[in-house]
């Protein structure tokens, strides 16, 4: 993981001070509340429904145990003692008071944490593959380049004030499970035919009001040139990009406005200016980076594991949550475990400080003291035995935290809608448990097999319902809560948007329309056949049938 | 005399800034004096304005590019840049066009709404001139260039990005 040096200490120390500076400046009436907005969100700090929420950046999702007991400790002694996990590899609290943010900042620093950039106009927390760095044929390890891009984004004295927020994911995997292809820029690391590593740079995805699948605007960066070419790519937006229509501000509408074939030519002609120039990388930096991603001391173990067949054999539970939760790794007898939390009756992605300090503790035990978040709101042991496999398994039913539906219909992505956040249409976490509630025959959930459903309270998007292979959308009608259903969504190497099915329904009604939606999939599916695979051969005329058939 | 911050001093600030939509003979008020024009105004009359006894200098407000000076950049004195409401951020990158791209050495002046929270950044994109919004305390503004010890990025106040130095 990486390691703050003397200089990042002191800029997260420079941040604080002069966050907490601003903050009684605010507080004593020095600073205008319009003023203090962006400042204080580009501290992470939101004013919500309830209560302020500070949402905290987990940089592309890599955790240590050290950074969650403090997080758990934060939940305790700030919060109401959980956290909640969100999709782009952050962590939100609910319940901080204004004066005390400061000092949560400071707790942070401690641990090389901090919430900059979490919100507000400028450049979000960089996020990534969960599996980088472990993945059988990655092509190369995105964290190291996710660092640098974080580097250079943090405190971007430029790019501070963009017309709108602007999210960056990196794929270094060759199965994207990052949704790289929905973000402002999205980076795949590719390697030219002679070896050479780069990005196949897109531009201008992303959910929202106007979803879009981002756009290639170089099929090959060489890696030098990534921070030189990031600048330009953001000058062009900041210069260019719409700033008299908040839902036209985003850097998919100026691409889509601009065309990308003139876009692409903006950005050339102001790289030819960077190019080259000392922003561009060298490998003692590659070098600097790298070194703090490389493996831990993987033991030399074969591949397969007699204590974890034997297991396998004689607990169903257990190969139950293997097969679903338990990924291959590249190294021989190593493996990749997702801890699910999406257990029916608590809000997906949300975690108790007990399970945090629990989970630390595993991480310690299991995988070298190193976790990471999934923008499925999951957490991930990336590295542990499969002889220790079935013992994890037990110590993770000791804090209920062995969902074995990882990937099913139940593990839901879900925003905190309308309980919290002040943007809401409609509430989203009741949704996620009563569609839980009507999937909880755990069989039938796995013969229904893999199927994404994603959950927004409002056209934000933040459950990014658009690329659920079911997505559920809040919306308002009438001032009453109602909810929009789209099919087809996917948000892996065939990124794909969803499409409505039709008018919406009442709250009520949604279980029942998602559990119609299933059996339109299961009376036609072919076999082996996933959820999408069906839609994408049948179309949507099967499922609009069913869901708005007359009752005789 | 107003006041302006100029490279971490206040000093007295001897320009006038002239309003947009301004006629030549708005300026006959300002006898003998240096002027801060508006770009479209300056494009229109530059030989007259030139004419006239008295400094000029140009602004440009947020959705104009530094690129439409021409070659009469570099024989400015200042550029003002105009920051219509804070959180409105183009000016950060004209700033840094006109130093980096375009080799422009004299005064980038920001005016506006320009206020404490914002210098620092300002500052490392090329600004050294501020004109604060009237409500702003000078005396206390100057503490904002002092936010950060360090920045990470390549900018004008530090060519050379962190990672070529640590
Ligand atoms: S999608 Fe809307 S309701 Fe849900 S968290 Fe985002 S802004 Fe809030």
């Amino acid at each position: 993981m990486y390691r703050y040096d003397n200089y990042d200490h002191q800029m997260l120390a420079d941040r604080i001070a002069q966050f907490r500076h601003q903050t009684e400046r605010f507080l004593k009436g020095e600073l205008a509340g319009p003023e203090f907005l962006p400042l204080r969100l580009q501290n992470g700090l939101y004013v919500q429904r309830l209560a302020p929420m500070l949402r905290i950046a987990i940089p592309y999702g890599m955790l240590s145990s050290r950074q969650l007991r403090k997080l758990a400790h934060i939940a305790d002694y700030y919060d109401k003692g959980y956290g909640h996990f969100t999709t782009r590899q952050n962590i939100q609290f609910n319940w901080p008071a204004l004066v005390d943010v400061p000092d949560i900042l400071a707790h942070l620093a401690e641990v090389e944490m901090h919430a900059i950039q979490t919100s507000g106009n400028c450049i979000r927390n960089t996020t990534t593959d969960q599996f980088a760095g472990c993945a059988v044929n990655e092509i190369e390890d995105s964290r190291p380049y996710c660092e640098i891009i974080r580097q250079w984004s943090t405190f971007h004295p430029e790019f501070a004030y963009l017309p709108r927020k602007f999210k960056i994911a990196v794929c270094g995997t060759v199965d994207d499970q990052a949704a790289t292809q929905v973000h402002d820029i999205g980076l795949f690391i590719v390697k030219s035919d002679t070896g050479e590593i780069g990005f196949r740079v897109l531009v201008g995805g992303g959910l929202g009001r106007t979803p879009v699948i981002g756009k290639e605007i170089r099929s090959f960066l060489p890696k030098q040139h990534l921070l030189t070419y990031l600048d330009a790519i953001l000058r062009v937006y900041n210069r260019e990009g719409r700033r008299d229509n908040k839902y036209k501000a985003r850097i998919k509408i100026l691409v889509k406005e601009t065309g990308v074939e003139l876009f692409r030519e903006k950005v050339e002609q102001e790289w030819l200016a960077l190019k080259d120039g000392p922003l561009t990388l060298t490998d003692a930096e590659f070098l600097r980076c790298k070194q703090y991603f490389q493996d831990p001391e993987y033991k030399e173990l074969p591949e397969d594991s007699p204590q974890l067949l034997q297991a396998l054999g004689e607990n169903v539970l257990f190969a139950g949550w293997y097969n679903r939760n338990v990924s291959a790794h590249k190294k021989a007898g190593y493996a990749i475990v997702t801890i699910c939390l999406k257990q029916t009756g608590t809000a997906p992605g949300d975690i108790t400080s007990d399970q945090m300090n629990f989970v630390a503790d595993l991480a310690d035990s299991y995988s070298f003291g190193e976790l990471r978040v999934s923008h499925e709101q999951n957490i991930i042991l990336a590295d542990v035995e499969k002889s220790a496999l079935y013992a994890l398994w037990q110590s993770l039913k000791s804090q209920k935290l062995n969902s074995d539906n990882r990937g099913l219909l139940t593990d839901i992505i879900c925003c905190p809608g309308g309980d919290f956040c002040s943007l809401a249409n409609a509430k989203s976490i009741p949704i996620a448990e009563s569609i839980q509630r009507r999937f909880g025959d755990a069989s039938r959930l796995r013969d229904i097999g893999a199927l994404s459903l994603n959950i927004s309270g409002c056209m934000n998007a933040c459950g990014h319902h658009h690329v659920g292979n079911i997505g559920i959308l809040g919306v308002d009608k009438k001032g009453a809560e109602f909810y929009q259903i789209s099919l087809g969504g996917s948000v892996d190497n065939n990124t794909a948007l969803g499409q409505i099915v039709g008018p919406s329904f009442a709250q009520e009604e949604v279980p029942g329309v998602v559990e119609k939606i299933v059996n339109v999939y299961m009376k036609n599916r072919q076999s082996g056949e996933r959820f999408v695979e069906t839609f994408n051969r049948v179309g949507i005329d099967p499922f609009k049938e069913e869901v708005y058939a007359k009752a005789d | 005399m107003p006041k302006l911050i100029k490279k971490c001093q206040i000093i007295d600030d001897q320009w006038v800034l002239i309003k947009e939509n301004s006629q030549l003979e708005d300026l006959q008020a300002y006898s003998g004096q240096d002027l801060i024009v508006p770009l479209v105004f300056w494009l229109a009359e530059r030989t007259r304005i030139q004419q006239r006894s008295g400094k000029t200098a140009v602004w440009l407000n947020s959705n104009e590019v530094p690129q439409s000076l021409g070659s009469d950049l570099h024989n400015l004195e200042v550029i003002a840049l105009n920051f219509p409401i804070f959180s409105d951020g183009r000016a950060y990158s004209s700033a840094r066009e006109l130093r980096s791209n375009l080799g422009y050495k004299g005064e980038i002046r920001a005016i506006g709404d320009v206020l404490r929270d914002q210098l620092f950044y300002m500052s490392r994109c090329g600004f050294d001139a501020f004109l604060m919004r009237d409500d702003q305390n000078l005396e206390r503004a100057l503490s904002a260039f002092n936010d950060f010890t360090e920045g990470y990025q390549a900018s004008v106040d530090k060519p050379i990005p962190l990672f070529r130095r640590r």
